[in-house]
């Protein structure tokens, strides 16, 4: 099958690893990749912050890019809620609205695409390493993601899942939420950093890179050695 | 001050109150064990709210029929009905009855309508004398606080702090026993209720079908504020209603679940009159007072409607990261929280109030836990989608205007990530500093290096 590869734009500009890995697991599981490369940004920050006009703006350009695509595949939870869940909101009575609702049917979170689509969980990879697992919200919540990523981390080599007391809870990232009220989003990743470092793991694995950025964000600031990894990552370590 | 000004200023203290953060987590870790014991008594949880979600539903969409046969009933058996479209023809309604029976006190059992209204002040301002008998509400009287939550008013302080607030205020002996802490509490309350003219009550539920009101409670203190008084005053929200009596089979027992995590309160009462000819007690004088105070107008609001079906369980505020960190006196407002940030900007307006839906990160722990499925965080986005298209914040539209400008051409783009590469070295050197740019995020946190190769530059190279 072809994939299409929806790449988020801080995983093109911060987190090109994650990326990287995905396209190297699903071609070594045979399919090919597409990538169309002058997607920029699926429109989510001025869609969240209520400017749904300038939202639709950039997402209507995405559209016809991912017109022709077989299955669509994004390592982000968030970013995939916003062409799952959003996009035929935001396109609602629109010309594009069967378009959209096309797009969010043959939309996949990277983890729930290897699991429940592909039916592939033991890719092989080892990752010696104790870590826990954060739940981004919009995957949780939106896309209702809870096993499929604990389904590949169980078939992960030497890795050792420690489950965090606050496993669901919101590192406080929320996109422009973080620098709208800095305080509270700091005082919420300290919660989440917190109950991950009572695990005593060595590395917070989620599937998305935004939550991740926030909390190695508080992490390093605070000088503590646990490490973040995207789940993509992990999966591509032989 | 503006409202937003003021949210951001008590945020900014209580995010960073370490001892706040641990009380509140420690009550609400209680909560959460009781809670999901009895949630996992139900045979099956998830049918239950959307029973309740259905009920909910059929009554709000159906208000003027319920609330008519609602009152025609409670009419039927002599209570007296009035209708107030606003805080001020409530306040009104109330102090008009406490004129007319000359009466010079007042025991209260919580009723959040009644700090809508702002009742207390309009009644002391009336020469009145009010108590309030719920535990955690007289506690906050004595503080000349508001609630901190809509179920645990005072939970927020710790015993000692409550017993020191007694010893000043009610001259008790120094103890943090919570027995004997609410001992002192009922010994003061108790001549008040013997002495009281009027007894002022909420409601949990507004039964349609059989006219009656039924209040859930712990204390006993809403019976006898209701039993004693010769004349009890019921302030009632208009969202209340239940279509049928069978409808409490479903509703006390989630109430109680998702409120304090109990199958059921330790007492539950129904109200269908006053006093009848040959009955031995209860008030001669029943009046019911109907709130409006802006939910008709949420009820035109299709999308956002069943905000009405709230039980005011406080179930979202405990789950809640932002309510969590920042406590309940921190919005402001009568009701915090999600279903707060969600209703007030339409009770109190959409402009004053938009930065509660803003302050939220759109986690959607809230609506996942509500018991009669509000989709809560997705109203906080409507919340925000509507304050932008009435009034967009010029900084904010011309930003995602340029930033939609960028995102839709490649090349635009990619030289902007090319710039960022070369002047992120430089905001290294002023890092977190009030200098920084991007100091909103860099005074608590490090920001990620923008990559060498970006993810599109290796695509193409591997091409």
């Amino acid at each position: 099958m072809t994939v299409t590869l929806f790449i988020p734009c801080f995983v093109d500009a911060l987190f090109p690893r994650a990326g990287i890995s995905m396209v190297q697991i699903l071609e070594g599981l045979g399919h090919k990749v597409a990538f169309p490369e002058s997607i920029s940004c699926c429109g989510q920050p001025p869609f969240n912050s209520g400017y749904w006009d300038e939202a639709r703006t950039v997402a209507a350009k995405v559209l016809p890019q991912l017109a022709n695509s077989e299955a669509i595949v994004i390592g982000s939870g968030s970013c995939g809620a916003m062409l799952k869940v959003f996009y035929p909101q935001l396109f609602e009575n629109t010309p594009q609205a069967t378009l959209a609702k096309q797009i969010s049917d043959r939309t996949w979170e990277f983890s729930d695409f290897l699991v429940s689509k592909l039916g592939v969980t033991d890719l092989g990879a080892k990752f010696p390493h104790k870590v826990t697992f954060h739940d981004g919200c919009h995957g949780l919540r939106e896309l209702g993601l809870k096993k499929s990523p604990r389904a590949l981390l169980g078939k992960v080599n030497g890795l050792e899942l420690v489950e965090m007391g606050e496993a669901e809870t919101c590192c406080g990232f929320g996109g422009t939420f973080a620098t709208k009220f800095p305080m509270i989003s700091t005082a919420m990743g300290e919660v989440k950093c917190a109950s991950a470092t009572e695990t005593k793991a060595e590395y917070i694995v989620s599937n998305d890179s935004s939550c991740l950025m926030h909390i190695q964000g508080l992490l390093s600031r605070q000088a503590n050695p646990l490490k973040t990894i995207h789940l993509a990552e992990v999966l591509n370590l032989k | 001050m503006s409202f937003v000004s003021q949210f951001k200023a008590q945020a900014r203290v209580m995010a960073g109150d370490l001892r706040h953060r641990k009380i509140i987590r420690t009550a609400l870790r209680n909560y959460e064990i009781v809670r999901d014991v009895r949630k996992a008594s139900f045979q099956d949880w998830q049918g239950a709210r959307q029973l309740a979600a259905e009920t909910k539903w059929q009554a709000v969409n159906h208000l003027d029929q319920h609330l008519e046969q609602f009152t025609a009933k409670l009419e039927s058996r002599g209570t007296k009905v009035h209708w107030a479209s606003n805080a001020a023809q409530a306040r009104e309604i109330v102090l008009k009855i406490v004129k007319d029976k000359k009466a010079k006190s007042v025991i209260k059992s919580k009723a959040m309508t009644s700090e809508e209204i702002h009742l207390n002040d309009a009644l002391e301002h009336a020469g009145l004398n009010v108590v309030e008998s719920d535990l955690g509400e007289l506690i906050v009287q004595l503080r000349k606080e508001a609630p901190y939550h809509i179920v645990f008013p005072s939970m927020h302080l710790t015993r000692d702090e409550i017993s020191e607030l007694f010893q000043r205020e009610l001259g008790s002996a120094a103890t943090n026993d919570p027995e004997e802490l609410t001992m002192i509490a009922r010994r003061a309350l108790r001549k008040k209720y013997l002495t009281a003219d009027i007894g002022i009550t909420g409601a949990n539920f507004a039964i349609a079908e059989t006219g009656m009101i039924s209040i859930t409670e712990n204390e006993g203190n809403a019976r006898l504020t209701a039993a004693l008084p010769k004349t009890m005053i019921s302030l009632i929200g208009i969202e209340k209603v239940l279509p049928r009596m069978e409808d409490l089979a479903l509703f006390l027992p989630m109430l109680a679940t998702m409120g304090t995590g109990q199958q059921l309160t330790c007492y539950n009462t129904l109200y269908s009159g006053p006093r009848q000819p040959g009955e031995t007690d209860g008030p001669e004088e029943w009046h019911v007072v109907l709130l409006d105070n802006h939910r008709t107008e949420l009820l035109a609001d299709a999308e956002q409607r069943d905000a009405l079906h709230c039980i005011r369980c406080g179930a979202c505020l405990n789950v809640c990261p932002i309510f969590r960190n920042v406590g309940g006196h921190t919005y402001a407002t009568t009701y915090s929280g999600p279903i707060g940030s969600v209703i007030t900007p339409h009770l109190r307006g959409l402009q004053d109030w938009k930065h509660l839906s803003s302050a939220s990160s759109l986690c959607g722990a809230c609506t996942e836990t509500c018991p009669v499925k509000i989709d809560l965080h997705h109203h906080l986005l409507q919340n925000r989608r509507n304050a932008a298209k009435q009034q967009p914040s010029f900084a904010e539209k011309t930003s995602f205007k340029l930033f939609a400008f960028a995102a839709n051409r490649p090349a635009l783009w990619n030289f902007g990530k090319k710039m960022a590469r070369i002047f992120q070295p430089l905001q290294g050197l002023v890092k977190g500093t009030p200098v920084d740019p991007a100091k909103a995020w860099t005074q608590t946190r490090d920001l990620p290096q923008l990559a060498p190769e970006s993810f599109k530059d290796w695509w193409r190279n591997r091409k």
